[in-house]
């Protein structure tokens, strides 16, 4: 068992939670920018030296199926966050603003999705569970839930934020506060504030050794699907150029003909729609949800979307990665207790060292 | 004779002085209506309306960071935590189960200025490294810390009890104050006299530090550094080519407002007597005190003030005593039907319980999309920022 520790250690010292590797990549390549400077360069190489020293001896104890184990929640967590946190960092990237109900249009996807995953239409039972007969009817679960989801806050963009786009701006902030207070009253109207059991519909089957399950295969394709698809939509079509140039530059995107308060609405819809697959993703995983998860499941996605560069749409999908591995290898090999503490600080962290996120660019204050 | 006519009819036209005489008045009238309508148990009254001081109190502060500077602060929630266990760890017997062994006792009057220090310290170490970010990265530099302080708070058992907190806090002492006969006894001094858990003493110190922190804020605002903060907030790259250096001013702002926080942590402890982690989280103090602070005006003290109150009435008076309304109207008008549980129907009072967090959020929404600028905004920022300037004066010195 000792031999194989030789290259799993040198594995870990490369994507340990992500975290080291990642910021020393991060400060190599902010040589060039302001921000960075020796003293920066050199407490991000002593954290992440000291990180590695300290977990080692943890990591080297439990044996290396714990520690795949935890690497597969760690990136099965990180795919949900990644898929959140994209939508905080397009709205923040075209409107500036810190769309704090978007984590609860996240748990509105997964409270939608409830009834329908029971409705007796599509034959969904937990005993079924496994087959390939839960393909099509979750995949139209899917599509329905997230046109359903993305409407709404087209509608709560089109109420809530547009009136006040020229308005003071902690005016918006402040609605989006109200539309997060107003969704999670309107599901615990629905259900009331307990714990919701979600149907566990996705095949429990463990691979290598049971360190990986079907399941956490299932929401990374997923997330990546889901990802890509987004990708594609936003390099390749019209409406995507429009959003990045909007984005950009609000007043020369108009004066080049691009519809703004269409594009800023298919924002929204896109954000809305990949946090809701995001709520039906994380239910199927957790199998439990309630009126009240938005908050905390938002804020550390958006801690992933700031980690990544706010405002840039692969740096969210990398950030949510990385923070899910931190979470999962601070749960597994720490103490689940510091998880927040611990995401938080890091929160604090790169934005001190490196204010831009990992691929963030310097953009100039609107 | 007639020039004080002239200043009594120009405060008259001046709605931050009526804002002002109205809320004196109150501070008055609210006791004696309590007394009044309530009798003996007058003090719950006072007791809700100190608790709002404590509420006014924060958002005086966070108006500074927020109002003034125009810095972005989600985390204030975190200060007042400090604050506040500053006070419950070193004015209880609490110290006495950890490790120290030992239980320290500190006036309430010392602690208060140590917990108002302790917060502008703490201020002033997160802020160095970070306000030189732009805008909204303080924000959320600030968003994380006050995420993390409650949660240490929460985890370190040993020094702060955990999510029980810590209980049996001292009560205010007041070294010498006189007896007479509104208190039923004869003339004289006693010493050492205990606050109790009479709440008029906690209304009357509350009412006294706000009273000192409208003075301290809005003498600060008229300060060379409150000129400062103006400027950093209009236009930060122009006030630093005039001399201001950006970092130190912020530094200021975003310490003293911690300082209030800090100041009120200290005062809420010792009226609860007893604090735990879960009174400083983000939806239930950072978010509301930002709610308080723009929807009444920020930059304005009188306007934030009475969004404080506001605020403060409306979540924890009104929208909790809606059922009991509710029901009590629709037993009145004779649809009492209503009140009872049917089948998914859980009855009235029940129903509108339920819509609590709605009808908040409804309030909120609808408040920003009538006022963006809040209730009562600062009159002189609107009549230099809005009504343009170039063409008229903004002080006409033959006036005055």
């Amino acid at each position: 068992m000792g031999g194989g520790f030789g290259p799993l250690l040198s594995f870990l010292a490369t994507t340990r939670g992500g975290l080291d590797g990642h910021l020393v990549g991060a400060l190599r390549k902010a040589r060039s920018s302001v921000q960075s400077s020796l003293v920066t360069r050199v407490i991000g190489i002593a954290l992440a030296a000291v990180v590695i020293i300290y977990l080692s001896p943890k990591v080297y104890a439990l044996g290396p199926s714990y520690f795949l184990r935890i690497v597969a929640v760690g990136v099965a967590l990180g795919a949900i966050y990644a898929l959140i946190a994209i939508g905080y960092t397009m709205v923040y990237g075209i409107v500036e603003l810190i769309n704090f109900a978007h984590g609860d249009v996240f748990t509105l996807g997964a409270f939608i999705s409830l009834p329908l995953l029971v409705t007796p239409f599509w034959h969904l039972t937990e005993e079924t569970g496994g087959g390939w007969g839960i393909v099509l009817p979750l995949i139209a679960v899917f599509l329905i839930v997230m046109l359903i989801t993305g409407l709404i806050n087209v509608g709560i963009e089109r109420v809530a934020y547009r009136p006040l786009r020229n308005a003071p701006r902690l005016a918006p902030l402040i609605t989006a506060v109200g539309v997060s207070f107003f969704l999670e009253g309107v599901m615990y109207l629905w259900k009331g504030a307990v714990n919701l059991h979600y149907p566990d519909l996705l095949p429990s089957n463990r691979f290598v050794g049971g360190t990986f399950s079907a399941k956490d295969v299932i929401v990374i394709v997923a997330a990546v699907i889901l990802v890509a698809g987004l990708a594609f939509f936003v390099n390749q079509t019209k409406l995507g150029k429009a959003m990045r140039a909007t984005a950009q530059d609000r007043d020369a995107a108009r004066l080049m003909g691009i519809n703004i308060d269409r594009t800023i609405s298919a924002t929204f819809f896109i954000g809305a729609v990949l946090a809701a697959a995001g709520g039906i993703t994380y239910g199927l995983y957790i199998n439990s949800v309630n009126n009240g998860l938005g908050f905390p499941i938002g804020l550390v996605a958006f801690t992933a979307a700031v980690f990544g560069g706010i405002g840039n749409i692969p740096g969210a999908a990398l950030g949510g990665l990385i923070i899910g591995l931190i979470r999962a290898t601070n749960d597994g090999y720490v103490d689940p207790q510091w998880t927040d503490v611990v995401t938080f600080a890091i929160l604090i962290l790169v934005l001190t060292l490196r204010p831009t996120g990992l691929l963030g660019m310097r953009v100039p204050e609107k | 004779m007639p020039r004080l006519l002239r200043r009594a009819r120009g405060l008259t036209r001046n709605r931050d002085a009526i804002i002002y005489a109205i809320l004196i008045a109150g501070v008055f009238i609210v006791p004696a209506i309590a007394n009044f309508t309530q009798g003996t148990s007058s003090g719950v009254v006072l007791d809700q309306v100190a608790n709002a001081g404590v509420f006014v109190l924060l958002a005086i502060g966070l108006n500074i960071v927020v109002g003034f500077a125009g810095l972005l602060d989600l985390g204030y929630a975190a200060f007042f935590a400090i604050g506040a266990y500053t006070y419950a760890m070193f004015g209880s017997g609490w110290l006495d189960v950890t490790a120290l062994h030992h239980a320290v006792h500190i006036p309430f009057w010392i602690l208060l200025f140590v917990g108002m220090g302790l917060a502008a310290l703490s201020g002033a170490i997160l802020g160095a490294p970070t306000l030189r970010l732009r805008g909204d990265y303080l924000a959320i530099v600030t968003l994380g810390f006050g995420e993390i302080v409650p949660r240490i708070f929460r985890i370190k058992i040993e020094w702060t009890g955990g999510i029980n907190g810590i209980t049996a806090l001292d009560q205010p002492t007041l070294p010498v104050w006189f007896t007479g006969p509104w208190a039923g006894q004869d003339f004289g001094i006693t010493r050492n006299q205990v606050f109790g858990l009479d709440p008029v003493p906690y209304y009357i110190l509350i009412v006294i530090l706000i009273a000192v922190s409208v003075v301290l804020a809005s003498n600060l605002y008229r300060s060379r550094l409150g000129r400062a903060w103006m400027a950093i907030r209009e236009d930060e790259v122009a006030a630093a080519a005039m001399g201001v250096n950006p970092v130190t001013i912020k530094l200021l702002a975003f310490s003293i407002g911690a300082s209030f926080s800090g100041f009120a942590g200290v005062f809420f402890a010792a009226k609860l007597g007893g604090i735990d982690p879960t009174l400083f989280g983000f939806q239930n103090i950072s978010i509301v005190i930002l709610v308080m602070v723009v929807l009444g005006g920020m930059g304005n003290i009188s306007g934030v003030i009475v969004g404080a109150i506001g605020v403060y009435f409306l979540q924890n008076v009104i929208i909790p005593q809606l059922p009991t309304w509710t029901t009590g109207a629709a037993s009145s008008v004779g649809l009492s039907f209503l009140n009872n549980p049917n089948g998914d129907w859980a009855g009235l009072g029940d129903e509108v319980q339920r819509l609590n967090f709605i009808i908040f959020g409804l309030i909120l929404v609808g408040t920003m999309l009538f006022r963006p600028q809040g209730l009562f905004p600062s009159q002189l920022r609107q009549a230099e920022l809005q009504k343009g300037t170039s063409d008229q004066s903004v002080f006409d010195a033959s006036t005055s």
